[in-house]
């Protein structure tokens, strides 16, 4: 049956991907704008991408914002494992509700409260706000991410394959390195890379808990926009949107082809 | 010979009193919480001896399994092998492998490496390892697919891999979690006999968990029937289904016909019982139990003998009208109704392609039986 395209459910489909998108859009088309003035169109141009490219302060930015996503997931990842490690494990132990609860409550705070909270304990005991203050706080926004992604892997982890690791001789601690760790590993990756991103884009946390010489992408660019929205801005953006937009397709392609490849090997099994 | 022994003739170390037990239950007790999974058991199990722990799921068979492998330690009492208490030796310490339900077969790497997996762990030499790999992948004809992952395998395959995977040590017990559960009721049968020959062969002691009462009759030296934790009896197939030690073993294996009644007169086993409203039946079978007790007289379908006239010369015979027939091909069963509201369950083999003039519903019926056809239950 071929679906019939009312007039309606064509208006509600323009309609709804415009709200979507039309701001994006705009954005990306007037990064190529020759003129000045952002809302001016001018001509097409990427002189805007070579400014960019000599401006400095986005250039360090962006090397900041880079090492403190690669620093502060790659630590929480490591954490969130351990966390949801204990919580799928250790389920009889006291606290557990409370232990799994704190885990998982910086989940809802507001990030008004996390950044805040943070930098009073910074002050409080004396650390200079910088580059380390930012991956701290990263480390602790994006930990409770990875532990769920892990979590639910482990969740429906059969546990029966780390026994026979272990009834073939395997100690516990060989049996993780063997055997959990390479079974649990896309959970991992996938937990990295959420952890990266969420680091990325935040701009709310970082401006509590970063200080001179540390500023982050989206910072810098808040506080180029505040000082007027130049086109360079609109460059950067759409670089950024880029970067994201081809990492989500590779992800998905990979799946895509990990699927039909699951589906292909199937066959062979059913045909013995 | 008359016998209800076992089908291996020269292999029944259980009636010889000399012989060294080789797997010990030693009153072990196993509580999870409240829940009592095992409860004061004992049992013996010998060495090269095909075992199964025959229950209905939660019955605790498969707890007594893991207490073996080391997965659960006994809350109470003792678990031997070989004579050596297990009691703290952790599950990569003990000489037992096992075989999962679910074949836990390690997903990320290829059926080779599945089963080297615990030859690697013992530090054996690589050219040794390589070399039971290749027996072992021959063994269960799998020596195409060595480099094939699991999820690009058939379900018997997996099977197939985790069995070579746990026989690949050479453990002195291999322990078998419901083993053919997965596959498909062909398949079973087929692998029921492979899994015996490779016990033959390997000359290893086999304890087969499982609640498919087919699978351990099919399989099994002696059997083991758990119930709530409990040994019920232990015997081989035959003794089991032919000469059950109680009411809940005879329902428990195969169908059965129970009747209640009262032992009316008895002496050296032979007994009548009345079992109400004018039905008496004679038994040869009633064992010591004594005038006036409560028994249950329980009788094999197929034992019973249906005909349209009553059969001359019959002992036991009862008159009753049929009121159900399921014809399976090779043999039919009907249900018929006594007078007195007693349903009795009777089985045919169909020797025969065809039956002159057969039974139908409705039709006044008389089922009978040989006074040796049953036995009388006291428990």
């Amino acid at each position: 049956m071929t679906p019939t395209w009312s007039r309606f459910n064509i208006a509600s489909i323009v309609l709804g991907f415009a709200f979507l998108y039309l701001p994006i859009v705009l954005l990306v088309v007037f990064s190529f704008n020759e003129s000045k003035l952002v809302t001016v169109w001018g001509g097409f141009s990427t002189k805007w991408y070579v400014s960019l490219f000599h401006n400095q302060g986005l250039m360090d930015a962006t090397w900041v914002t880079a090492r403190v996503a690669v620093i502060s997931a790659t630590v929480a990842t490591v954490l969130g494992t351990l966390a949801a490690l204990t919580l799928t494990r250790y389920t009889r132990f006291k606290g557990r509700m409370l232990f799994s609860g704190m885990v998982f409550a910086p989940l809802v705070m507001p990030e008004v409260i996390t950044g805040l909270s943070l930098l009073l304990l910074f002050v409080a005991i004396g650390l200079d706000r910088g580059f380390l203050t930012v991956t701290l706080a990263h480390i602790t926004l994006t930990m409770c991410f990875v532990a769920v992604v892990v979590q639910s892997r482990l969740i429906t982890l059969d546990r029966s394959l780390e026994e026979a690791a272990m009834d073939l001789g395997a100690p516990p601690v060989k049996t993780f390195f063997q055997i959990t760790l390479p079974v649990i590993m896309p959970a991992i990756v996938s937990g990295w890379m959420l952890a990266f991103t969420l680091s990325l884009d935040d701009l709310v946390i970082a401006s509590f808990t970063s200080g001179p010489g540390a500023t982050t992408l989206p910072m810098k660019i808040y506080s180029q926009v505040r000082l007027g929205v130049t086109p360079e801005i609109n460059a950067a953006c759409t670089i950024l949107i880029a970067v994201v937009a081809v990492g989500v397709i590779i992800a998905s392609l990979a799946n895509k082809r990990r699927e039909a490849q699951r589906q292909r090997d199937e066959q062979t099994a059913q045909r013995g | 010979m008359k016998s209800l022994g076992s089908i291996r003739r020269d292999f029944a170390p259980w009636n010889d009193p000399n012989a060294k037990p080789y797997i010990q239950f030693d009153k072990a007790t196993k509580k999870f919480g409240d829940f009592t999974a095992v409860n004061n058991l004992s049992l013996t199990i010998f060495e090269r001896e095909f075992f199964a722990l025959l229950g209905a799921s939660g019955c605790g068979k498969s707890t007594l399994l893991r207490m073996l492998a080391g997965f659960e330690e006994p809350t109470a009492g003792r678990i031997l092998l070989d004579g050596q208490d297990l009691r703290g030796i952790p599950p990569y310490r003990r000489p037992v492998n096992m075989m999962f339900q679910s074949y836990a077969l390690f997903p990320h790497m290829t059926v080779e490496n599945n089963i080297a997996f615990g030859l690697k762990q013992d530090g054996m030499p690589k050219p040794e390892i390589a070399a039971r790999v290749g027996e072992m992948l021959k063994l269960v004809k799998l020596e195409q697919f060595a480099k094939r992952k699991p999820h690009q395998l058939s379900g018997g395959q997996r099977q197939r891999v985790a069995l070579a995977r746990s026989v690949a040590k050479r453990p002195k017990v291999l322990l078998l979690d419901e083993p053919l559960g997965a596959l498909d009721k062909k398949l079973r049968e087929e692998t029921q006999f492979e899994l015996m020959d490779l016990q033959q062969s390997l000359g290893l002691t086999f304890v087969v968990v499982t609640h498919d009462q087919e699978e351990a009759m099919t399989m099994a030296d002696r059997i083991a029937i758990i119930d709530k934790g409990e040994v019920m009896q232990v015997a081989t197939p035959a003794e089991v289904y032919e000469a059950p030690g109680s009411r809940f073993v005879a329902g428990f294996v195969g169908n059965v016909n129970m009747f209640e009644g009262k032992i009316a007169h008895g002496e050296a086993g032979a007994a009548s019982i009345d079992a109400g409203n004018g039905i008496t039946i004679r038994t040869e079978n009633a064992g010591d139990a004594a005038t006036g007790a409560t028994v249950a007289f329980a009788i094999r379908p197929e034992k019973i003998k249906i005909s349209s006239t009553r059969p001359a010369g019959a002992v036991n015979a009862i008159e009753g009208e049929v009121y159900d027939i399921a014809y399976l091909g090779d043999m039919t069963v009907y249900h018929v109704r006594l007078d007195d509201g007693h349903v009795v369950r009777a089985s045919t083999m169909n020797a025969a392609r065809i039956t002159e003039d057969p039974l139908s519903w409705n039709d006044r019926a008389w089922v009978s039986f040989r006074p040796d056809a049953g036995v009388v239950l006291t428990r």
